[in-house]
Order: C-alpha cells, then sequence, then structure tokens
C-alpha cells in the first residue's frame, strides 16, 4: 500500500514537470514575443533585444526552464503585466476566493447528489426514482448562464431577497456566495447522482445483496452495510472529476456573479495575454487535476479491496 | 414458541408462483405441494427454466419486483407464512430458514471482510454481543474445515478459492442452526472433488443438527447421493415425486426416464449405449400446450388423450413407496423396458494414424513480483510452471480426453495447441509439423483450419451482432475453403444441416438461439474448415442435461463422419468415461496417468485418478462407490511441491519420497502409464472405485 502511494505521487511529480514544460514552451518558447507582450505593440525592434539581453531571456530553454521551475517552487510567480504588481499578490487571493465558492458548492452537491442518487437507485423504477431522475436530468441540462439569469431574475429582481452580485467589495459576505452556490450546485449535482443511481441500482441487483436479505437483516442495514460502499465505487471517480471543474470550469458564474474568483483571472489574462499569469494559473489549475486524480486513484483502492489486495 | 413440534418443519400445499411481464402474468409455478420432515432430505430436479429456483424463492418470500405467490399455502412448522408481518418473516430468514447458493463469489460481498458477513447473522438475529458472534463464527469455520479460521475472518471474499467461499457460505447459513436449509446448486460451480468434500460437510453438519434439506439441482447423480425423496419438476410442475429409490429405479413419467437417458453412466460407452436426448426444448411458460406439458416431446403421446383438460397427480400404487406419484394418464399402460431402442448401438470408429503428438511439452509462464522485498533481492520474476513435459499422441478419428481440476493446466494445453501461447520447449506435431511454437497469427490458414475449437459457453463465443450465418461464413473465407459468396452459402447450409439446425437459422442473430443452438452453432464453427483435430473445452459443462446429451451425441456423429481427432477437455468423468477413448489426468501441470479409458478407470490406478473417480456422483442406484475425499487445496502453481504434485493431498502417500522425489513413470500396460512411487504390483491390488451391485451381462 505505502509502496503504491508513494509512487503514485512520484508519477505525480513527473506529470507535473512534462506539463509544466508544455506550459513553458507555448508560453516562452519564443523570448521576442514576451518581450512584445510586456513592452507593448509599438517598441522598435533594439529595445525588444535589449530588454531579452538585459532579462536574460537569450540564454538557452533549457537553463530558463529549470530556473523559472525553481521561482514557481519559492513562491516568485512573475511580474503581471496588466496589473504591474507580483502575480503572487493577485494569484493567492483569487484562488483563495474560488476555493472557497469550491468548496462550498462541493460539499453541497455531493452531499445531495449522493443522498437523492441512493434514494433513486434503492428501489428503482420507484416514483422516487422517476422524480429524481427526471429532476436532475432538467437541472443538468439548464446552462450555467441560463440558470444563472432565471435565478437572479427570481430573487433578486422579483423576490428581492438575494444581492445581484457578489464582488465581495466590503469584505467576505456569505450572502453574496448562496446564488453563486445555487446555480453550480444545480447544474453540477445532476451528474453525481445520475452516476451513483445507476451504480446503486445495479448494486441492489447483485447476489451479495439477495445473501443479505436472505440473511434476515434489517432493510437500512442492508442499504448502509452492503450495497452503500460497493455503490460508492463508480460515481467515486465522477465526484474527483468535479473538483477540477469546480476550480477552473466555472468561469460562466464567476463572470455572471461579478465574483473575483480564479477563473475569472485566467480568463482576464489570457485575453489580454498576461504572460506570468497565464503561467500561474495553469500550474496550479494542473496540479489541482493532478492531485485529484491520485487522491481519487487512491480512494478507489481503499474503497474496492478487490484492487487493494491482489 | 407456538410450534406445534409434531408438525412438518415445511408443509407446501397448491403453491401458485407468477411473474408480471410484457405479456402478462406468467405462471412459473403451479399447484406446488411439497412437505418436509424434520431431518428430511428433499430434492427438486429439473432442467434449467422448470421453476425449481423459484420455488426456493417463493419459501424465503422474496419474488423480485415483477414476482409473486398468487395461491396455495407454505406452512413454516405449522404457521401458515402468508399470515406472517415482514418483520417476521425477516426474522425467519437467515435464522430459521437458510439458504446456499450456487454461486459463492457473487454472494458474497466483496467489500466486507468475511467475518464481518458472518458475524452480522448471530448478531442480528440473536443480539449477542460481538465478542460471542466472533467466537461462534470462529467455531462454526473450525466446523466447516477450515484451516486458519482467524485470518480468514479478516479476508475479503476474492482472497480465498471457490471451494472455501462455499464453505462460507455454509457457515453463514449453518451460524443460527436453522431448521431448514435450502440449496439452491450448490456445488454447480464447483470442481468434483471440492464437490465431494462439501456434499459430505453439509450431510454431516444436518445430521448433528437435525435440519431439513430441500435440494435443488440438476445433477441426478448428486440427488441419488443426497436426498431421502425427490420431486422432478417440468414446465413449473411436478411431474413425479417419490421416494430416491423407486424413483430411480422404476421412474413412471416419460419425461423422468428422458431424462435417465441423457446421463452417460460409467457403465456404458458411446458404442454399446448411445445417450438419448429428449426432442424438441421446453415449452417457454405462455406457450404451454394444453393438456401435458410434456406432450410436444413425448414419445407416448396419444392425440385427444394428453392434450385434453389438465394432467392431475396421481398415486402409483407400488407396495415400496406410497409417496411415488406421477402426472401421466398413460404412466402404468408405458413399458419402459420394451420401448428401449435396442437395435441403436454403433460400431466402434477405426483408429487411423497418428495426427497429433505432444513430446515432452513445457509452458512456463514468468510472473512479475513488484512486492518491496523481491525488488530489493533483485528476483522480480518466477516462473509458473503451467504444462510440465506433456507427451501423448492422438490417432486419426480418436477421442482424448484431458481430465482434471480447475488449475490442472488443461487450459493452458490448449492455448498451446492453438497457438494462443507458445511452448517453452518440447513439440507439438500436427501431422508431423511442429507448431508449438508458432502463434496463431503466423500460423497457415491450412494449419488454422486443422485446428479448431469448441468452447466452453456458448454465450460469450458468438459475436452478438453478426448473424450466425455471416459467422459460419466468415470462418469458411478465412480458411480458404471457399471464396464464392454462393459457394459459402451453400456450405453454411450444409453445415447447419450437420448441426441439425434449420437452414432459416443462418439469418438469426444469437441472441435469438437457446444455449443448446447457440453451442451447435460453435460446433458448425469449428468444423466449417474440415478440421483434422478439434478441441473441446468442456463443450457441454454449461448446457442443460437433456441438451448436452444431444450436443454430445451431435459432436459424435460428425466425429464419426469425419474422421477427426477430437480433444475433449473436462472435469466431468462420467462424459469422459463414456465418450473418450483414451484419457489424460493432469494435476497441477504435469500428466499423473494415461491410457485407454477402460485402463485408466479400473485398477491400477494412479491415487489422483482413483480420487476423481470417487468424487462423481452417479446416478445409478446400482453402483457402489468406495468414497474418498481429498483433504486441502490445491497447491499454488509459484510454489508447487518438489516431488510428486499431488503428494501434499495423497491418501496413499507412503513418506518423504513423495515429497522430495519426481515419481517415476510405470508403466502398466502398453501406453498405460502412471507416475507414482508406489510399485505397480501395490497399484494392481488396489480396490475398485465404482462397481455394480448387481452385475450387468453387457460387455464393457
Amino acid at each position: 500500500m505505502l509502496q503504491m502511494v508513494l509512487r503514485r505521487i512520484g508519477m505525480m511529480i513527473l506529470i507535473m514537470l512534462v506539463v509544466a514544460l508544455l506550459l513553458f514552451l507555448i508560453n516562452e518558447g519564443d523570448p521576442r514575443l514576451i518581450a512584445r507582450s510586456v513592452l507593448g505593440p509599438y517598441a522598435q525592434a533594439e529595445q525588444l533585444d535589449a530588454w531579452i539581453a538585459k532579462n536574460g531571456y537569450d540564454r538557452s530553454l533549457f537553463i530558463r526552464y529549470f530556473e523559472w521551475i525553481g521561482r514557481v517552487l519559492t513562491g516568485d510567480l512573475g511580474q503581471s503585466i496588466i496589473y504591474k504588481r507580483p502575480v503572487s499578490e493577485i494569484f493567492w487571493s483569487r484562488l483563495g476566493n474560488t476555493g472557497i465558492l469550491a468548496g462550498v458548492t462541493f460539499v453541497i452537491m455531493v452531499i445531495v447528489a449522493l443522498v437523492l442518487g441512493v434514494l433513486a437507485g434503492m428501489r428503482e423504477g420507484s416514483l422516487l426514482d422517476r422524480t429524481i431522475s427526471v429532476f436532475s436530468i432538467a437541472t443538468t441540462s439548464v446552462p450555467e448562464y441560463a440558470s444563472a439569469v432565471i435565478l437572479a431574475g427570481l430573487f433578486v429582481f422579483h423576490l428581492q431577497w438575494l444581492p445581484g452580485t457578489s464582488s465581495m467589495t466590503s469584505g467576505f459576505d456569505p450572502v453574496q456566495l448562496i446564488l453563486p452556490v445555487l446555480v453550480l450546485t444545480l447544474y453540477g449535482f445532476g451528474y453525481i447522482a445520475r452516476m451513483t443511481r445507476a451504480s446503486m441500482a445495479e448494486v441492489m441487483t447483485t447476489h451479495y445483496i439477495r445473501t443479505a436479505i436472505l440473511k434476515g437483516l434489517p432493510y437500512k442495514r442492508i442499504i448502509m452495510k452492503h450495497a452503500l460502499r460497493n455503490a460508492l465505487i463508480a460515481p467515486f471517480t465522477v465526484i474527483m472529476l468535479q473538483i477540477n471543474w469546480l476550480l477552473s470550469g466555472v468561469v460562466v458564474t464567476e463572470f455572471a456573479f461579478g465574483y473575483k474568483g480564479f477563473g475569472a483571472l485566467l480568463l482576464e489574462a489570457a485575453l489580454r495575454r498576461d504572460i506570468f499569469v497565464i503561467e500561474a494559473c495553469g500550474i496550479a489549475a494542473v496540479f489541482v487535476a493532478v492531485l485529484t486524480q491520485t487522491v481519487g486513484d487512491l480512494g478507489y483502492t481503499y474503497l474496492n479491496p478487490r484492487i487493494r489486495f491482489k | 414458541m407456538a410450534d406445534q413440534n409434531d408438525a412438518p418443519v415445511l408443509e407446501i400445499s397448491d403453491l401458485r408462483l407468477s411473474y408480471y411481464t410484457r405479456m402478462g402474468e406468467v405462471p412459473a409455478v403451479m399447484d406446488f405441494s411439497l412437505t418436509i420432515a424434520k431431518g428430511e432430505s428433499v430434492g427438486l430436479v429439473g432442467e434449467s427454466g422448470c421453476g425449481k429456483s423459484t420455488v426456493a424463492n417463493g419459501i424465503m418470500r422474496y419474488m423480485g419486483n415483477n414476482g409473486g405467490i398468487v395461491g396455495g399455502t407454505i406452512k413454516f412448522k405449522g404457521r401458515d407464512m402468508a399470515e406472517m408481518s415482514e418483520e417476521e418473516v425477516r426474522q425467519l430468514r437467515g435464522k430459521d430458514i437458510a439458504m446456499i447458493y450456487q454461486e459463492p463469489m457473487a454472494s458474497l460481498n466483496p467489500s466486507m471482510t468475511i467475518g464481518n458477513q458472518l458475524m452480522e447473522v448471530p448478531i442480528e438475529h440473536e443480539s449477542i454481543s460481538e465478542q460471542e458472534a466472533h467466537d461462534r463464527v470462529f467455531e462454526m469455520l473450525e466446523a466447516v474445515h477450515i484451516p486458519d479460521p482467524k485470518r480468514l475472518m479478516d479476508s475479503f471474499p476474492h482472497q480465498i478459492s471457490g471451494g472455501q467461499q462455499q464453505r462460507v457460505v455454509i457457515a453463514m447459513a449453518l451460524l443460527s442452526k436453522p431448521a431448514l436449509l435450502l440449496l439452491d446448486e450448490p456445488t454447480t460451480a464447483l470442481d468434483v472433488t471440492v464437490e465431494a468434500g462439501i456434499v459430505e460437510l453439509i450431510a454431516e453438519l444436518s445430521r448433528e443438527a437435525g435440519t431439513s434439506l430441500l435440494y435443488i439441482s440438476h445433477n441426478l447423480g448428486l440427488m441419488l447421493e443426497v436426498c431421502d425423496r425427490i420431486s422432478v419438476m417440468y414446465s413449473g410442475e411436478v411431474v413425479e415425486e417419490g421416494h430416491i429409490d423407486s424413483i430411480f429405479e422404476w421412474p413412471k413419467h416419460p419425461y423422468t426416464h428422458g431424462l435417465f437417458g441423457c446421463i452417460p453412466l460409467p457403465h456404458a460407452d458411446k458404442n454399446a449405449r448411445p445417450l438419448v436426448a429428449i426432442p424438441g426444448q421446453l415449452p417457454l411458460p405462455h406457450e404451454r400446450p394444453t393438456g401435458c406439458y410434456f406432450g410436444p416431446r413425448c414419445g407416448f403421446f396419444e392425440a385427444g388423450r394428453c392434450d385434453g383438460n389438465s394432467i392431475p397427480i396421481t398415486e402409483v400404487d407400488t407396495d415400496d413407496d406410497p409417496a411415488h406419484r406421477v402426472r401421466c394418464l398413460r404412466w402404468n399402460e408405458i413399458d419402459h423396458e420394451a420401448a428401449l431402442p435396442e437395435a441403436d448401438t454403433r460400431p466402434p470408429i477405426e483408429i487411423g494414424e497418428t495426427v497429433l503428438e505432444v513430446a515432452d511439452m513445457k509452458k512456463y509462464y514468468e510472473v512479475s513480483d513488484n512486492s518491496l522485498a523481491a525488488m530489493i533481492s533483485g528476483a522480480t520474476a518466477k516462473e509458473v510452471k503451467a504444462n510440465e513435459s506433456i507427451s501423448f499422441r492422438a490417432a486419426e478419428g480418436e477421442t482424448v480426453a484431458i481430465v482434471g481440476e480447475s488449475g490442472c493446466g488443461k487450459s493452458t494445453f490448449a492455448k498451446v495447441l492453438m497457438g494462443l501461447e507458445q511452448a517453452t520447449e518440447g513439440e507439438v506435431r500436427l501431422s508431423g509439423t511442429d507448431i508449438g511454437g508458432i502463434a496463431v497469427r503466423e500460423r497457415t490458414p491450412e494449419q488454422l483450419a486443422s485446428l479448431q475449437m469448441v468452447f466452453q459457453n456458448p454465450n460469450d463465443t458468438l459475436n452478438p451482432s453478426l448473424s450466425v450465418g455471416a459467422q459460419i461464413g466468415r470462418v469458411i473465407k478465412r480458411f480458404g475453403i471457399e471464396s464464392d459468396p454462393g459457394k459459402i452459402q451453400q456450405r453454411v447450409f450444409e453445415l447447419l444441416d450437420t448441426v441439425k439446425l434449420p437452414r432459416e437459422f443462418a439469418r438469426r442473430k444469437p441472441r435469438q438461439l437457446s444455449g443448446g443452438q447457440k453451442q451447435r452453432i460453435g460446433i458448425a464453427r469449428a468444423f466449417a474448415g474440415n478440421p483434422k483435430t478439434v478441441i473441446a473445452d468442456e463443450p457441454i459443462s454449461a448446457l442443460d442435461v437433456s441438451v448436452a446429451a444431444a450436443v454430445t451425441e451431435l459432436l459424435m456423429d460428425i466425429q464419426r463422419e469425419n474422421r477427426t481427432t477430437l480433444l475433449f477437455i473436462s472435469h466431468d468423468l462420467s462424459a469422459v468415461r463414456y465418450l473418450a477413448d483414451r484419457v489424460v489426468v493432469m494435476y497441477l501441470g504435469q500428466i499423473m496417468e494415461r491410457g485407454q479409458t477402460d485402463e485408466v478407470f479400473s485398477p491400477p490406478y494412479h491415487p489422483y485418478t482413483e480420487a476423481l473417480l470417487s468424487a462423481v456422483p452417479i446416478a445409478d442406484p446400482q453402483v457402489q462407490k468406495r468414497r474418498i475425499v481429498l483433504e486441502g487445496n490445491l497447491p499454488s502453481p509459484l510454489d508447487p511441491p518438489k516431488g510428486c504434485p499431488f503428494s501434499t493431498r495423497c491418501p496413499r502417500r507412503i513418506g518423504a519420497i513423495c515429497d522430495d522425489e519426481v515419481p517415476p513413470l510405470q508403466i502398466a500396460a502398453d501406453r498405460h502409464v502412471i507416475a507414482c512411487h508406489i510399485s505397480m504390483d501395490e497399484l494392481r491390488e488396489v480396490e475398485p472405485v465404482i462397481s455394480l451391485s448387481k452385475p450387468e451381462t453387457t460387455a464393457a
């Protein structure tokens, strides 16, 4: 087991280095392009050359790559071209904001999805099952921008219960989180719920559940002890993938509510070629993706003893 | 508490069970009555689809979402189960009525330790403490002869062998000392030697506790060994019931008779007494005929009489068995003895020249060992000797059976022959060419065509999205037999004729066929290229008794016509005895004994052959058997015994020589070879395992 964990972590580092190299090649492969985006479109060729020489961009790619890796590891993410400030000053607060939004959404979404999925799958074909299935398909089919508009229309303009923006200008305000979380949960929970339902329904038809019933166990114990753990193996992977989406896929929602998050930062940077911000965001996104995959695989092995012990 | 002690444990009367489908209500079981007294063992026999498992589910009141009990009563210890509440039924399940299932692996929760799965039974039913439950489970695991119960309790189901899994399921069923035990094909998925041990174990434990047993199986031989009474079911009805002896000695119903005609018996062979399959198929529940359900398949059908009103079950007035009853109008008119098709014997096939010769063939696998310890020591590869020095010959028209328990290397051997694996050493000569080292992709179309295979599970071996005709036609084209589409079509039709299927089946998809029909297609496919040699890997073990008989006979007929060499891989010794000319007995990758079938099946035996023979249930009350139950499990092929592979389980082990030295090949007769340390003279003195109590006049 320990060996497997170590192997997975080794693998993770390797993947990070490879992806970082790609990111680096795309963004800093051509020094003239960097100089151009730093100095602006009107800079002369001599100015570009001087800038390249001054900042050491005339050295080999290889050396620059490892230098850059070293800087990233020590927390120096470079200078933002747009904000004219160190990237780390903007980056961490934005990442933190998204972390809060993603974390709250994740917890609510997973709980709702698992409970509904299990309830639906427990008695396949029942009224409850059909209700939950239709509801989850419906909410998943509505894109975030549409549900954001609909919910804002209802709660902000019609009922006037909630604020319409979540920019947190006067400090952190939990009320401002409600709408973004609701939009994300509605959109995201359907996948997990449907996966859980299918998995649960399948488990309920297995012979070992029959064994448990014919052992004379109470229904609750059959569900909690016998069905649940086996039913969670399949949706677990999907749940892990959702973390990824919650970090970098929520741009639309962040924009819709003016939330100062990570997705919004990445989009702005990409649109305005803010190279060092793009790099920092890219590294962060890849890191989270690789980390969730690794945790997912390890958790999967824990849930499924057939993989754990060969 | 309110039990009347004299009431039978189970009393079922006029039970009707139905399933609700899109076609409406489908009766699965009709007018089923059965009484089981305390300590009695009753069998329920029939082919798949006859409703026997449904009866067990009905008793458990576990009919699923689409099934229901439509009529009749089930009384457990005198109490009508229909009047019990859900909660009361739940209390009965697992405590008073327990069940043992067909597939032990699927019946155990893969993500719970075995200890926890067992302990929850007494904890739930008797509200005892965890420690007490732990001790109870420990004792029970010892009672079912599991070595090292402590380690087993912390294991997960996939970590133990199939036989041990079934012992766990038995332990689970017996933990609360039930009054009634339902056994649904409890040994079907197990090896014969394991089966023998399990059967004995169940008998022993239930005798001690006075448990009543309801055995459900299609295996008549097993029934004879374990039951006091049996009921034979056909299409949802009991067609004959009575004491085991009277049913086996004087079966009255044509269907029961038909079933017996389908099983190969150890004193009959393919030429003297060919199997007689029951014609036709079991009717689907919504297509049952009026009158007698067996009518369309019955040789004694009388129009206007058998197809009238439904047939009542009537008593057979024999003095020996007042309980013998039969559902047939003509039971006392039919003379089954006279009806035997006597003239139906066949001349033996003449054996031709040697077609296949295997000389000292070895197949080793390398298994990589990824543990840290192995990485440090550098020994990351281990060798598994799947086949060790295999030698034998097979001639044209000959049937050679390869027998042994699962894991004995018989499938590896088949893979090497087919070219899916390459031999590590030695030669495999097919008509003079060594093909042991030629992979299947490198073989010429002629080589491919001349060596084909019939697989075990017909459901998995046909492509579900291609029509049957297209699948056979493709083989004909690939092997270069024909290239013109019209001629291919013609050849497909001929092959369908050969396997006795209607020509219009060429257009059907595999899902429109029954299991037996699919296996016929598998045979047609294998014979498409006029092969010299066909390997049949357990071709009938997934089929029902009557279907298996028909498929066996078909295979024999085609072989007879084409003078094909047939390698019959099987663990079913009755079938092997019936159809093989020569037998090769394998254990842990090595040949223990080989020779003519008669020689192998009578002394001198290898001790392993002796144990295998003893383990086979035989559906003939005249046959007497010596019981030999093997202890322990098959050793791991990663770490086989140094000397004789069988030494760890051998009941005739003579001493350290067995553990340390590879046994010599002793020649008992021409081409009858036994690998054993025991001297030939001693082996010759061993009593036969199987003997007939009443000698029969038919010459072997």
